[in-house]
């Protein structure tokens, strides 16, 4: 029996319990669904990941203080690095591209006749173009000398730019931040977003402005709380921090039992980040494996049920010359086709799934090309091992016994 | 005068179970059917004509003896041989049609060509041969119904272009009207009369004194034994009336 006769002969049996026949394929619709949006959702968590790091910039050491300071009184020249330390850890360290320190606040801002409010103000220091990877459009950056006199100067991002002075070039002008009337002095590039951070809209201040005019000193006066540090390259990152090391506890005056800072690479956040998605991604591989199996097993209790059925059906066609073969090809053929159907339905489920995730959920996710043949291989492994048995099953019939069946 | 001998079965024992349960359903077989006879195989119930039928039907094997259908010596046949030989020699007609239900006339009459690969003819063919099959039968107008669009008789006469569709060296009947009343009885076996003019073999089980009759030689079997053969119905009314007892 030919291929196409096969094939024509399942579809025949299948389209005589339709409404059978697709709940039957349902097990494999949510199972193929179910691996397709899965690994599209891990993937958009990786993807997501991706772009934090890309945020953060590229080889980044960051130096956090581990002491809390509760306020004054509490160990008040206790260890924590302050603006000053920001050029000796530039002067002293070899194999860097900077250091930056940041302190963000939110403000309204008004210029150009427009207000905009809850505008995220970083207070920052000049290191943190080149820690960042990030250019300055027109005018300049934030500078030390901006920093060490705690300038009134604002550097402007895209599209706070855009959005308070249009075309008309900024630099020059003023901008009121809160209460406090600084010179615009650059706008940066337009960047866009990265992982959750909107570059282009935020304003650049020096980050002793933050500290004097918006930050309640009582709740970390002065001192950095994150101090970033970019390295040369992957390769200078060890030594980088070791150098680090002994430096900030010279800063510090601390030693090694309790040195008031700790360092993390973006490589350990990138490690940590990536362990979870892993395991994030193998549960949901077990959970659409499981839902797979249980598809199959339907496929398989049908198809037996359909075999017990239709014996007396199997005993005529060995009376008109079906060998076993050919009964046991039909049966598994019809097995395959339900399976292949619910795979390609489960593909057209996952995929859109996928997009309306990605559109109206709050996830993130991408679809995994490679995740469609494998999910529609895997549908028809299924339709095979499920539907081999009961195929079996019909071969091994007897033509008399089955022609007698009631 | 070989070459006209279809089928020869020789010392055909069948035995079902084994040890003391052991059952002999028949105990020596010795026949033989030329081509063209038409022969009813008669006998109550238990004397072993449905396992004659199925071996002769190359649905079951014999436990001993030999069984030569068309030249071939298909006793000892493997499953899937058997399955060729039913399918390019032998055309069934069962009592209660078994046409499936899902499939109209002419595509139930198709269903034995899905099996007989090697015979090289399109699609087209195969319909046409169907048709003719159909025709013969004379339910050229109801090709498309569906069984459950068909009375009884016209059933049987779908079962019978099917039997005929591979063009077989024998038609098998297994009790054909035994569903049928009495004047769609009469017409299938107008039919097989008709076939058997034409030169068609047939052996025919039937438990109807009448039916056989149609038959011009009877094999009487009783306890898995022949006990007479070669004569027409009317003289074995003595044997038949004397079993229904």
């Amino acid at each position: 029996m030919s291929f196409w006769k096969t094939l024509k002969v399942a579809w025949e049996g299948l389209m005589m319990n339709k409404v059978r026949s697709f709940l039957t394929t349902l097990g494999v619709i949510i199972g193929v669904a179910a691996v397709i949006m899965m690994l599209a959702i891990s993937a958009g968590a990786e993807a997501d990941i991706a772009d934090q790091i890309n945020a953060l910039g590229a080889n980044l050491i960051m130096v956090m203080s581990s002491m809390q300071r509760m306020g004054p009184g509490m160990g008040g020249s206790s260890a924590s690095l302050t603006y000053s330390d920001l050029p000796v850890i530039r002067d002293n360290i070899k194999g860097i591209n900077g250091v930056s320190a940041e302190q963000n606040t939110s403000q309204d801002v008004k210029g150009g006749g427009t207000t905009l409010s809850d505008i995220a103000i970083v207070g920052t220091t000049s290191g943190f173009v080149d820690v960042h990877g990030y250019e300055v459009a027109q005018g300049r950056f934030v500078t030390d000398q901006d920093n060490d006199r705690a300038n009134k100067v604002a550097v402007l991002g895209y599209d706070v730019a855009q959005e308070l002075f249009g075309d008309t070039n900024p630099v020059g002008q003023s901008v009121t931040l809160g209460t406090v009337k600084c010179t615009i002095v650059g706008v940066m590039e337009e960047k866009g977003v990265v992982g959750t951070t909107d570059y282009d809209n935020r304003i650049y201040v020096p980050i002793t402005l933050v500290f004097k005019k918006f930050v309640n000193s009582r709740f970390g006066g002065t001192n950095l709380r994150v101090v970033y540090v970019s390295a040369e390259s992957k390769e200078v990152m060890d030594d980088v921090m070791s150098q680090l090391n002994t430096l900030l506890m010279q800063i510090l005056d601390t030693d090694a039992s309790a040195p008031g800072f700790t360092m993390t690479t973006q490589d350990s956040i990138i490690d940590m980040r990536a362990s979870t998605t892993e395991t994030f991604r193998n549960l949901l591989s077990w959970v659409a494996a499981v839902s797979l199996v249980v598809g199959g097993i339907g496929i398989m209790n049908i198809m037996l049920v359909s075999v017990t059925e239709r014996t007396r059906e199997i005993g005529l066609r060995q009376a008109l010359g079906a060998r076993p073969r050919d009964v046991q090809l039909q049966f598994l053929m019809e097995a395959v086709v339900l399976s292949l159907l619910g795979g390609l339905v489960g593909i057209i489920a996952g995929v859109g799934g996928s997009w309306l995730f990605n559109e109206f959920g709050s996830m993130r996710t991408v679809l995994v090309t490679t995740s469609i043949p494998l999910s529609f291989g895997a549908a028809a492994a299924v339709g095979i091992f499920f539907g081999y048995y009961p195929a079996t099953q019909a071969a091994k019939l007897d033509p008399i016994v089955a022609l007698r069946h009631e | 005068m070989m070459n006209d001998t279809l089928i020869e079965v020789h010392g055909l024992t069948k035995v079902y179970g084994k040890g003391t349960i052991a059952v002999e359903a028949l105990r020596g077989i010795d026949a033989a059917v030329q081509k063209g006879e038409f022969v009813a195989i008669m006998g109550p119930s238990g004397s072993g004509k449905s396992t004659l039928m199925n071996i002769l039907g190359c649905l079951d094997r014999p436990t001993d003896g030999s069984y030569i259908l068309d030249g071939e010596d298909v006793s000892r046949l493997s499953k899937n041989e058997l399955a060729r030989v039913r399918n390019r020699k032998i055309g069934f007609i069962f009592q209660s049609y078994n046409l499936l239900p899902r499939l109209d006339a002419i595509k139930n009459v198709m269903l034995p060509l899905l099996y007989n690969g090697e015979n090289g003819k399109s699609e087209a063919e195969h319909r046409q041969q169907a048709t003719a099959a159909l025709e013969l039968v004379g339910l050229g107008e109801r090709m498309h119904h569906k069984p459950n669009e068909l009375s009884g008789g016209q059933q049987q006469r779908v079962a019978i272009a099917r039997a005929l569709i591979n063009d077989p060296a024998i038609i098998l009947a297994d009790e054909p009207t035994g569903n049928l009343d009495t004047r769609s009885a009469e017409d299938i076996m107008q039919i097989l009369h008709q076939l058997h003019t034409n030169g068609a073999t047939i052996v025919m089980v039937t438990h109807e004194l009448d039916i056989a009759e149609h038959a011009e030689r009877v094999i009487y079997l009783r306890d898995g034994e022949i006990i007479s053969d070669k004569e027409h119905a009317s003289r074995i009314a003595h044997l038949h009336n004397g079993d229904k007892r």
